[in-house]
């Protein structure tokens, strides 16, 4: 954008960007996006889904080029697709344990097969499109508030039912043996949380684009994890994360004229590092202070 | 074999628990928690014992032993309900299999968390408590502050305070293992149904975990059964054994179960039961069972 530049007063900056109703819609759809992405990526590093996440929001690509081919709303492109590869991939893993090696080759397979549509219909349209670029990396220009509504509604529903079945997917993800034994519907549950998967990277994709959401979905809840084990403090910052990653991100890419999938992604990596830098410190530091009381007890 | 001959075989094996109660006239009728009769299990077509009757009492320590494949762990989750018995009749708590809900707790066989999954023991603990409870609990409540204290008492109990807020991942074996014994025990069951909770654990690991299990079942009235491998870190703990081979089953008192004469009959072979200086029970000449493993490790029946 670089329509002016970066001044630290902060409160002028959002002065600034907000006057413009698409970036005032960009900073709620990012907003939406970060909340939903984080709350879904945290399970999702804990049951170590990553790939099924990864193979999810690849499918978000040939779901917005086939909606531009066929002319329909492009959420639904999304979200239909999405929605629909995630009941694939619980029909695939059938009868197996979360992350058993088993399921990534049907992942995998789903994967390829649906990243080559998307390159099928995207060549199919010939070309007048914004560009594959768009899908594949996401843009923050000309977010509609019919399309900031959508993804409100979509977040509030995927918000609603993991707040519902949070418990119990928690006990399934950690524990699924006991969890079944005390009545706990372990499969449906996973069948459940594939969905909620799909609809969550459905929306983090119209903001980061296909390939690049798991800046939202995965380092975020990564990050968390490195600093506390704490499950409910772990999911806040999760929460926290995203969102902050998210609009420091939309506020790089108003003032430098650099992609925002990239600022992002960095930002989320960059506190990545910094939290396993501050968990290596502390360890170190710990084991200093022990090292230097053990000898002193000892004697 | 043909089945007369079989059933004929069981007969001979039944060796009726020969509890104290029992002996004396009935004043008050204690009714067992757990009841077998005449109960028999098959798993993929292959029927793993059968004519097993058992009788377990409040506050009873029994260990089921057996060699590997013979349907120790599928014992196990008859009595949980997660396995249909083919025959006989199963009473838990006065109820059918799986009717008795967080009465009757139960340790899987060993699992090993990964050394980085981040959640600490206490929540562990804690989601035997409320794990399987829908919606979001609310904070600063008068019910979660009683569940709070029930999660640390029950952690005092088996000793783990000192390591409940560390990520579960970096405890020990032995330290996992008491954690998920108080994630059994936090909803204060009746029985305590505990699949292998000694394996891959170190001696002195063993004993203690052991002696923490008979201390449980002893002084918190907990009827615990227990499959085992290895009978000699519990022995002194416990009050009956149920011995399975291939096809029937033994049970009663250590010491008139786990000897030659009993064992041989079991077998149909020659079994030698050799006893140490320190009272430890040596097996030798035992069986191994076919090698039908399916019931062990994977926890998939169907």
């Amino acid at each position: 954008m670089g329509s002016a530049s970066f001044s630290w007063n902060l409160v002028g900056d959002f002065q600034q960007m907000w006057s413009y109703p698409f970036m005032v819609n960009a900073f709620r759809a990012g907003a939406t996006v970060a909340v939903v992405a984080a709350a879904v990526g945290w399970f999702v590093v804990l049951r170590r889904q990553t790939f099924a996440a990864h193979t999810l929001s690849v499918v978000a690509f040939p779901g917005a080029a086939l909606a531009t081919l066929a002319g329909f709303a492009l959420s639904l492109g999304y979200f239909g697709f999405c929605v629909a590869a995630a009941l694939a991939l619980a029909l695939l893993r059938r009868g197996r344990e979360p992350g058993g090696s088993g399921e990534s080759a049907a992942i995998g397979i789903v994967q390829a097969f649906l990243l080559a549509c998307g390159y099928l219909f995207m060549a199919l349209y010939k070309g007048l499109l914004e560009g594959p670029q768009t899908l594949l990396f996401g843009s923050f220009l000309g977010i509609t508030t019919g399309q900031v509504t959508t993804l409100a509604m979509a977040g509030v529903a995927v918000l609603g039912v993991l707040a519902v079945i949070g418990r119990p997917l928690l006990f399934a993800s950690v524990d699924p043996q006991v969890a079944a034994a005390r009545g706990v519907p372990v499969r449906g549950l996973s069948v459940a949380f594939l969905v909620l998967l799909g609809a969550a990277t459905a929306e983090a994709a119209q903001i980061t684009g296909a390939l690049l959401v798991f800046a939202l979905m995965v380092l975020p809840a990564a990050t968390a994890q490195v600093l506390t084990a704490r499950p409910g403090l772990s999911l806040l910052l999760t929460v926290v994360l995203g969102f902050a990653a998210t609009w420091a991100g939309l506020v790089a890419a108003w003032f430098w004229p650099y992609p925002l999938g990239f600022f992002v992604t960095t930002i989320a990596f960059a506190l990545f590092l910094l939290a396993h830098g501050a968990r290596l410190l502390s360890t170190a530091l710990a084991n200093r202070i022990a090292s230097a009381t053990i000898p002193a007890g000892a004697a | 074999m043909n089945p007369a001959a079989q059933a004929q075989q069981q007969d001979l094996l039944k060796v009726e628990p020969a509890s104290p109660a029992a002996s004396g006239a009935p004043v008050t009728p204690t009714t067992p928690v757990l009841c077998l009769c005449g109960a028999a299990a098959r798993v993929g077509g292959r029927t793993l014992w059968s004519g097993v009757d058992l009788e377990v009492q409040a506050g009873e320590f029994v260990a089921v032993l057996g060699p590997n494949g013979v349907g120790k762990s599928t014992l196990v989750k008859v009595l949980l309900g997660t396995v249909p018995a083919a025959a006989g009749d199963i009473r838990v708590l006065g109820r059918r299999p799986g009717e008795a809900g967080h009465r009757v707790g139960y340790l899987p066989q060993r699992r090993s968390f990964d050394s980085d999954l981040r959640i600490r023991g206490i929540d562990i603990v804690r989601m035997g408590l409320d794990g399987d409870r829908w919606g979001v609990p609310l904070p600063w409540s008068r019910s979660r502050r009683a569940e709070q204290a029930r999660v640390d008492e029950v952690i005092e109990l088996v000793g783990a305070s000192a390591y409940a807020h560390r990520p579960i991942g970096q405890c020990s074996g032995g330290e996992q293992q008491r954690l998920l014994i108080a994630q059994a025990l936090v909803r204060r069951p009746e029985i305590l149904l505990l699949d292998e909770p000694l394996d891959s654990l170190d001696l002195p690991n063993q004993s203690a975990v052991a002696a923490l299990i008979g201390r449980i079942c002893h002084q918190e009235g907990v009827a615990v059964v227990m499959v085992a491998h290895d009978v000699n870190p519990i022995l002194h703990h416990l009050d009956r054994v149920v011995y399975i081979a291939e096809g029937g089953a033994v049970c009663g008192p250590p010491s008139e179960v786990i000897n030659s004469e009993t064992l041989t009959r079991l077998y149909r072979t020659p079994v030698e039961v050799l006893s140490t200086q320190d009272g430890r029970l040596v097996v030798v000449g035992q069986p191994e069972a076919p090698a039908v493993h399916t019931d062990r490790h994977t926890g998939r029946e169907k």
